[in-house]
């Protein structure tokens, strides 16, 4: 009996938004394979989108996280390009990987440790917080250097070209050769931190928090939750995957420069809200943002094949994607509390 | 009387301890800093010129983008991030209606600001449409335009970055023949005349604020709170329009990437740094209008102090955060229990 | 600490800038005892609460615990819940997006994983015991406020509280719900749980409570054996005054001029109150609508005034038909509304009161004729002087009044319109018996000077006092009328129970 009801508890509106995306994810990629075929055919495609976009996906899960908390956090993207900046600095001086790896993660602590101070316990705006954390991120990238700068560390540049290779989701080349599908390392980080987000907020007591928190703060309180230590934990964690996404981007383009990474912040603002994280908090989900960063990815790779070539199209198509979404959000849950009203409603007439 | 002075303007005494503080500083680095000259520029004006000038005048795209961005704060409860790519759309048409029409004269830059200005207001009116009707959170609304905004504008010049060559432009964006102050200050005197008239003869302001405060009340006392949320936005348009074509004459260029690059951070910095809440309901805009020329104030004095042109947002990041907390409600707490301790224990030693 | 005592509070003081909330308040509590703590508003009932559960820290006091030694020091309310101090807020403090579940047990289990199958099967079995109509994996938000509130006892319940701190949990319940609760509130008490309640409605107190501790201007009045207090000493108590006479209202009743009707509705309905019903006042008539909470009163008074979209049905003012669709449509008609939600729907918490008190004519006047500085002053002096409004200034927030205060700035900002037809939902609720009387006064006051007013309060004795005319509902139907003789508590009760109207 109680199996029945399970089956019958409606979804939570977390869920429902996540599933809407991956149905229209799937949908768009289905009609790309079938329209323009071609690359989206292959695996490899995949892959690719997934190989351009790792740190992306990582900064995407920071902004999942602090947006679920009820806050906001915009200096992801200045801290990426600090932390490939620092890092390319440091190895080019002779620093072992393991040296830059800790220093991308310390860089993002100290910018989770200030910022998450100054928003939980002195209750500044996070938005005003964080911003001045993005200028700070930009400014000091440019005194570390101002110039773009190359990765000359064999190690590093190793590591830049180790790709995992999955042969079974290959495809035979013209000539006949097995190509297997290619995958970097960075993508291994940040499918990993995807799951241990994930099974963060949905089975420990803190990611639970971090809902309570953005769901109704002062309710959180009063049920016993310490608020700030919980807030400060969001924008901690944000910067900390923000750093480990620079050393992952990094991974990828093997330079720094003082652009890197530019408008990254709001890249990751609009997958997590595509995956359907609301910026109002306590509704959202990695697994989401995760299809969020694909679709975004997906409409780019379209927008190319389909001849729009002319450069303005891409972002065009960007922003009608991103009104489409907001606007079939705002329309489901309004749709979904009037129901709930009629319900009870007619609960009470009974 | 005192009293109520005080609580009354109490919120501007964050942005004019900014502004005080960055004044002393400077005036004792150097104290001819803000000293005035009169000069003749390279067309033969007498003109004013030196630092205060060239923060008066460097401050008037964001002055006005930030009396707009308080309306919208303060009535929808969120910030409009689009100014920046708003204003690059705002730009692009007023060019495109020049370029297309000939000779620039009086007449057509009057037509080609009213073009843009109803282009921008349009604009502004679907990112009000998306917050006040689709209730959507400003930020998340206004990101539909920030992410294609500037592409927009790259698209209606056709993909080219066209230039105006005119007196009158250059007259626009800097100084006009016999007048020794800068063209723009003049048109933020203008809009802030513009705006003062508007909350004098009309209820924009109650209005706004109860709709920020309790959007519920405010309904229910007739107040039509879709409509000014969308009013606000459509002034945040045409303010934008302003500056888009202040930016556009300076340079007498349209570069849809570079055009009022991040600007919508400073504005919403601005409206913050005016002691103004994120969170909306009661403004001063006139908060706003200090904040902005506080964030133009330091910017030039670091630029006046060497530092590279590049390097300057870490500084200004770490004034910013300085000003935050100084303003910061649990600091202002703990040095209201400093001080009443203080004062506490000095009345003790009296007793 | 005495035998058989869970909480003591000894000398409790806490200021706020120019207040003195609490003054050396003693406060103790036995073991399986239901303690009433009664006070008119600002008495520091709520001030006093809140230090208990380290919302507010003190200045001075000692509070100790059973079980625990010395002072406990209470600095947040997880430090409450570790001291065994439970509490349940008449606003509900859960996470809306959050599953029942999750609500019962967040913030007090240990570990760092949610062992989610444990979780909800204790929930599923704590609420089935309790009886509560929710499901453990419902999402928080879909269940009705009632059931809301009951998840947040359920939750307190299953803390193993020594302490149960109930903030008038009883002012969005229904009788039904009221019995259920105090059901379950015996039951604690047989368990050895001491409870503090706090409310409003005397009758409760004296179904449920043993003793009870008065509190006044943030100063101890006394602490009394229930069965040892007649009510109306307590009232005086409260109010530190003999209670005033009230039988100067009594056959004043307001008919009005039955022959000209001021305002008609016929077969009128809106969204949240689907049946049509008619209805009709006539000039200087007070009357009213009663019934259970949740019965369509307030429903129906917000149709009339446009606050929810109106589905069907035609208004009528002096008799010919006007299209209300919104609330400036009534406006416009002379129709002003009082809601029963002041902290939602009626103050503009961060205004001043001055333009709290003007906001509504300044609507009625138009977007482009706005009330100069020097009018908006004059009009609010006279309505704080009038209605004895007590602010510190007129630049003050209306959010630092007080409750009642509150109230009358509200209604001023109506009374200002000069409306002909006032509805006042629910105007005494959550406010002292001081303003109370004095509001029933003015109603009284306003409909001899030819307004048409609409009642509507959840005490029936003070309709009785005021109304001439009482419209009863049930299950969002109109189900009598009653006037004149028929117009007892009895006979009131026995429409609204579902007797056949008299």
């Amino acid at each position: 009996m109680s199996r029945d009801k399970r089956i019958r508890e409606p979804m939570s509106d977390t869920h429902l938004l996540m599933t809407i995306t991956i149905c229209i994810f799937f949908c768009m990629y289905f009609l790309a394979m079938a329209v323009w075929g071609g690359g989206f055919l292959r695996w490899q495609q995949v892959f690719d989108m997934l190989n351009n976009n790792a740190a992306l996906i990582i900064v995407a899960c920071s902004l999942t996280i602090v947006m679920i908390g009820g806050g906001i956090d915009i200096s992801v993207g200045g801290v990426i390009a600090l932390v490939a900046m620092s890092c390319v600095v440091h190895l080019n001086q002779g620093g072992s990987i393991f040296t830059a790896a800790l220093l991308s993660l310390g860089i993002g602590l100290a910018f989770g440790l200030v910022q998450g101070y100054l928003v939980a316990y002195l209750e500044i705006q996070p938005f005003i917080i964080t911003l001045a954390g993005m200028f700070f991120a930009r400014g000091m990238t440019t005194i570390v250097s101002l110039e773009p700068q190359k990765v000359a560390h064999e190690g590093f540049k190793t590591l830049m070209n180790t790709k995992v290779e999955i042969p079974w989701l290959g495809y035979t080349a013209k000539n006949g050769n097995l190509i297997p599908a290619r995958m970097e390392i960075g993508v291994v980080v940040a499918l990993l931190i995807v799951v241990l987000v994930y099974f963060m907020l949905r089975k420990t007591r803190m990611g639970r928090n971090f809902y309570a928190l953005g769901g109704n703060s002062q309710s959180a309180l009063m049920l016993g939750i310490n608020i700030r230590r919980t807030r400060m934990i969001t924008h901690l964690l944000s910067s900390i995957l923000a750093g480990i996404a620079g050393f992952v981007f990094l991974m990828h383009t093997g330079a720094g420069n003082a652009t890197n990474a530019a408008g990254a912040e709001m890249n990751a603002i609009a997958s997590s809200i595509i995956g359907g994280t609301l910026l109002s908090g306590g509704v959202g989900n990695v697994i989401g943002t995760f299809f969020g960063v694909m679709t975004l990815t997906t409409i780019k790779s379209i927008v190319t094949v389909s001849g729009l070539r002319d450069p303005w199209w891409q972002s065009i198509t960007t922003g009608a994607m991103l009104c489409f979404f907001i606007l079939l959000q705002s329309v489901v849950l309004s749709r979904r509390s009037r129901g709930k009203n009629r319900k009870n409603q007619r609960e009470a007439v009974k | 009387m005192k009293r109520n002075f005080l609580s009354r303007y109490s919120q501007l005494l964050v942005p004019l301890v900014a502004v005080l503080l960055i004044v002393v500083f400077n005036l004792i680095r150097d104290p001819g800093f803000f000293s005035i000259e009169v000069t003749q520029n390279n067309t033969g004006n007498t003109v004013l010129s030196g630092n205060l000038i060239s923060i008066l005048n460097g401050a008037s795209e964001l002055a006005v983008l930030a009396m707009g961005m308080t309306l919208v704060t303060a009535a929808c409860g969120g910030q409009d991030i689009s100014v920046g790519a708003l204003a690059a759309i705002a730009g692009s048409v007023f060019v495109k209606v020049l370029k297309s029409g000939g000779e620039i004269t009086g007449l057509s830059i009057l037509l080609a600001f009213l073009a843009c200005c109803a282009v921008a207001v349009i604009f502004g009116a679907f990112n009000g449409t998306l917050v006040a009707v689709f209730r959507i959170q400003p930020m998340i609304a206004t990101l539909v335009l920030y992410t294609c905004g500037r592409s927009v504008a790259y698209w209606i010049n056709g993909g080219a970055t066209p230039t105006l060559t005119s007196p009158l432009i250059t007259a626009l964006g800097g100084f006009i023949p016999g007048i020794p102050v800068p063209t723009p200050i003049l048109l933020v005197i203008v809009t802030g005349i513009l705006f003062a008239l508007t909350f004098r003869f009309t209820s924009l302001g109650i209005y706004t604020q109860s709709v920020g405060v309790n959007q519920r009340a405010a309904r229910l006392n007739g107040i039509n709170t879709v409509g000014i949320k969308l009013l606000t936005f459509m002034i945040l348009g045409a303010c934008c329009a302003i500056s888009g074509v202040m930016a556009v004459s300076r340079l007498s260029l349209i570069n849809h990437e570079t055009i009022l690059l991040e600007i919508e951070m400073d504005a919403i910095l601005a409206v913050a740094i005016g002691g103004n809440a994120l969170g909306g309901g009661k403004f001063r805009m006139s908060g706003s209008i200090i904040g902005a020329y506080a964030i133009q104030a330091l910017t030039t004095t670091l630029y006046a102090m060497k530092v590279p042109s590049t390097a300057i947002k870490a500084y200004k990041a770490l004034v910013i955060i300085l000003i935050v907390v100084i303003g910061s409600p649990v600091v202002k707490q703990a040095f209201g229990r400093l001080t009443a301790r203080w004062r506490a224990g000095k009345g003790g030693v009296q007793a | 600490m005495e035998q058989g005592t869970v909480l003591t509070m000894r000398g409790i003081c806490k200021s706020f800038p120019g207040v003195r909330a609490l003054n050396h308040v003693d406060f103790s509590l036995k073991k399986g005892e239901i303690h009433a703590l009664m006070g008119e508003n600002g008495a520091g009932k709520s001030t006093l609460i809140k230090v208990l559960t380290g919302v507010y820290s003190r200045d001075e006091g000692v509070i100790e615990v059973e079980g625990l030694s010395g002072d406990v020091q209470i600095r947040s309310p997880q430090d409450a819940q570790e001291a065994g101090i439970s509490t349940v807020y008449q606003e509900i403090t859960l996470c809306p997006n959050l599953s029942v579940a999750e609500n019962m047990f967040i913030g007090r289990s240990r570990g760092g994983l949610v062992p989610w199958k444990q979780m909800e099967n204790r929930a599923g079995e704590i609420l089935s015991g309790l009886g509560i109509p929710a499901r453990p994996r419902q999402q928080l938000g879909s269940c009705s406020l009632a059931v809301q509130q009951m998840v947040a006892i359920a939750r307190a319940v299953d803390m193993e509280c020594k302490v149960l701190i109930l903030d008038e949990p009883t002012s969005s319940l229904d009788d039904k719900e009221v019995a259920m609760l105090f059901g379950l509130m015996r039951d604690l008490k047989a368990r050895g749980v001491g409870i503090i309640f706090v409310t409003h409605f005397l009758e409760q107190v004296y179904e449920v409570c043993d003793r009870i501790t008065v509190l006044r201007n943030g100063e101890l009045v006394g602490t009394y054996e229930t069965r040892n207090l007649p009510q109306v000493e307590l009232v005086s108590k409260m109010m530190g005054r003999e209670l005033e006479n009230l039988s100067f209202m009594e056959g004043r009743k307001r008919t009005g001029e039955s022959s000209s009707t001021v305002f008609e509705a016929r077969d009128l309905s809106s969204t949240a109150c689907p049946n049509a019903f008619d209805f009709h006042i006539a000039k200087g008539e007070v009357n009213g609508f009663t019934g259970l909470l949740g019965s369509g009163r307030s429903e129906s008074v917000r149709a009339i005034f446009g606050a929810d979209r109106v589905t069907g049905g035609q208004t009528l003012v002096d008799g010919k038909p006007v299209r209300i669709r919104s609330p400036r449509d009534a406006m416009e008609q002379g129709i002003a509304y009082l809601p029963e939600d002041r902290k939602d729907d009626g103050i503009i918490a961060d205004l001043s009161v001055r333009d709290n008190i003007i906001l509504a004519l300044q609507v009625m006047r138009g977007f482009f004729h706005p009330i100069s500085d020097a009018e908006a002053e004059r009009m609010a002096e006279e309505f704080i002087r009038t209605l004895e409004i007590k602010t510190a200034s007129l630049d003050t927030p209306v959010r630092s009044l007080s409750g009642g205060n509150q109230q009358k700035v509200i209604l001023a900002r109506w009374l200002l319109t000069h409306p002909r037809y006032l509805i006042l939902d629910e105007p005494t609720r959550g406010i002292d018996v001081g303003t109370k009387t004095e509001i029933q006064k003015l109603v009284l006051k306003l409909a001899d000077e030819g307004m048409s007013v609409t009642f509507i309060s959840s005490e029936i004795e003070e309709m009785l006092r005021t109304c001439a005319r009482l419209i009863v509902m049930r299950d969002r139907r109109i189900v009598g009328e009653l006037t004149g003789e028929q117009l007892t508590q009895e006979s009131v009760m026995r429409t609204i129970a579902g007797g056949e109207s008299v």
